[in-house]
């Protein structure tokens, strides 16, 4: 009696396959999954155009603004159970860099000491006079703003987008085009706003301009990023013949022009001058700025929300979400 | 594409999506950093099939779009079109092998990194290739392809190859 045995066979390629379930099952597969593809793909391509083509107040936004208020509380969740472990790789990443910064602060540390005591006889004398004169000078940010404190629940998703999300929104208080800052300097701007997170679009985004001086030789210029996608930035617009030498400071210029306003509050230090030059050919000096504030590292920001009755006018040039 | 399959590839790529966001983007190296969402697309697109692997990475796009508030549809694209592809590949080839799809995950990794920057470039962004390359998608690529195995494994496990995905067939002799 024949015995009847049962071999599995591996197969190399689908093709023997295909023949063993045949053809036209095969096909009707693959023109299914390349149909399902096709929608999707132009559904995608057509979530883009609305999306770009609409206001901030249109469906998609809003849909959107829904989806991230449904999905913020599980990211705030994700960042608190992360801190730790984030923490811990910052920590590591650190050490690499920490033996040259070590010596950079050491020797940093020994002019700042110096420097403390002049700055704190400088900073009562400067109190005194200020009140003496009565100075008022523009906006003045202390007395216009109010600070909220909260965490970066998400970073920029990609080098295109400089941009992060964080956990307060227009339950905080919080309103688009309001600056965003770090105690080290500024950050950007909010671009978007939900009832429990916002967008902020940081000053290294291709599309921020940041109107700037040079607190040492009080040059103006425009802050905006850099040509490369690192965190250096540029003070573009500033005259040939203005002076701004390598180690100047810059901070925001907090423009007043009659009854509009910068949306930036004067003073607030950007990063420091680390080149200047200047061709024939140009019309402005280039000049590189670092800013102060570590975009790598950024855990906790306050933003300087108006204070009742402080008007400001929304003129600076900002990014405009297509 | 049965119904557990698809509600499981759902709750795992959203899930994967909050992670990506809140944990694994803070775990750069340079400017890159693993992306898990896109090692998941191509590892059930490589288990399931074009037809699920577009949709699981429809949707993935669309999470990772809203919870982070980018251009609604740009991941979406990428991230289908991965999907298909890888789809169409693990068809080609065969969903049994033991050996993590390391072939799939460098060539999604970087098809979506080209197709990204080609969307943004086209929308108005953009950034030098040189930092492109040697900043982005080196250590993403290098990332994604260590984390590859162990995630084509949980995808293994999650969604166990069909009869006929395992390539085997049974003959009387």
């Amino acid at each position: 009696m024949p015995r009847e045995r049962t071999a599995r066979l591996p197969l190399l390629s689908s093709s023997s396959a295909r023949r063993a379930e045949g053809a036209p099952s095969q096909e009707r597969r693959a023109f299914k999954a390349r149909a399902v593809a096709l929608v999707l793909v132009l559904l995608s391509l057509a979530l883009i155009t609305i999306y770009l083509r609409e206001s901030n107040g249109g469906v998609l936004h809003g849909a959107q603004r829904i989806g991230l208020s449904v999905v913020s509380p599980f990211e705030v969740a994700g960042e608190r159970i992360a801190r730790p472990f984030r923490d811990g790789w910052g920590y590591v990443s650190d050490l690499f860099g920490a033996k040259h910064e070590n010596a950079k602060l050491r020797a940093e540390l020994e002019k700042v000491r110096a420097q403390a005591i002049q700055n704190l006889t400088a900073a009562q004398d400067n109190k005194q006079l200020r009140k003496q004169l009565r100075f008022i000078d523009g906006p003045r940010f202390p007395d216009n703003y109010q600070g909220v404190s909260t965490r970066v629940i998400a970073r920029p998703p990609n080098v295109y987008n400089q941009e992060i999300l964080i956990a307060a929104g227009s339950g905080a208080g919080v309103q688009v085009n309001d600056p965003v800052v770090t105690p080290e300097g500024l950050v950007g701007i909010v671009t978007a706003v939900t009832s429990g997170a916002s967008q902020v679009t940081l000053v290294t985004d291709q599309e921020s301009a940041v109107s700037a001086l040079d607190v040492e030789t009080s040059a103006a210029g425009i802050v905006r990023a850099g040509p490369s996608a690192s965190s250096d930035l540029v003070l573009d617009r500033v005259s040939k013949d203005a002076r701004v030498v390598e180690g100047d400071k810059v901070v925001t210029a907090g423009w007043t022009s009659g009854a509009l306003e910068s949306l930036y509050p004067r003073g607030i230090p950007i990063g420091v001058v680390t080149g200047v030059g200047q061709q024939d050919v140009d019309l402005y000096k280039r000049i590189q700025v670092t800013p102060l504030v570590n975009f790598d590292s950024l855990d906790d920001v306050i933003v300087l929300v108006p204070t009742p009755g402080a008007g400001k006018a929304k003129q600076e040039k900002t990014k405009q979400k297509p | 594409m049965s119904g557990i399959d698809a509600l499981k590839a759902g709750v795992l790529l959203l899930v994967a999506a909050v992670v990506q966001i809140s944990l694994i983007s803070y775990l750069r190296v340079a400017d890159g950093y693993p992306d898990v969402v896109l090692v998941l697309v191509v590892s059930i697109a490589l288990l399931r099939g074009p037809l699920f692997g577009a949709c699981a990475g429809f949707w993935a796009g669309l999470v990772l779009d809203v919870a982070s508030f980018q251009t609604l549809g740009l991941t979406s694209l990428l991230l289908t079109l991965t999907g298909y592809w890888c789809g169409r590949f693990g068809d080609a080839t065969t969903r049994s092998s033991a050996h993590p799809p390391l072939i799939a995950v460098a060539l999604a990794t970087i098809a979506v990194a080209l197709g990204s920057s080609l969307l943004h470039f086209m929308l108005g962004s953009s950034v030098p290739a040189s930092e492109l390359f040697g900043r982005v998608l080196l250590p993403t690529l290098a990332l994604n392809l260590l984390v590859a195995y162990p995630l084509y494994r949980l995808c293994r496990r999650l969604f166990p190859p069909t009869q006929r995905a395992r390539g085997e067939v049974s003959v009387a002799v």
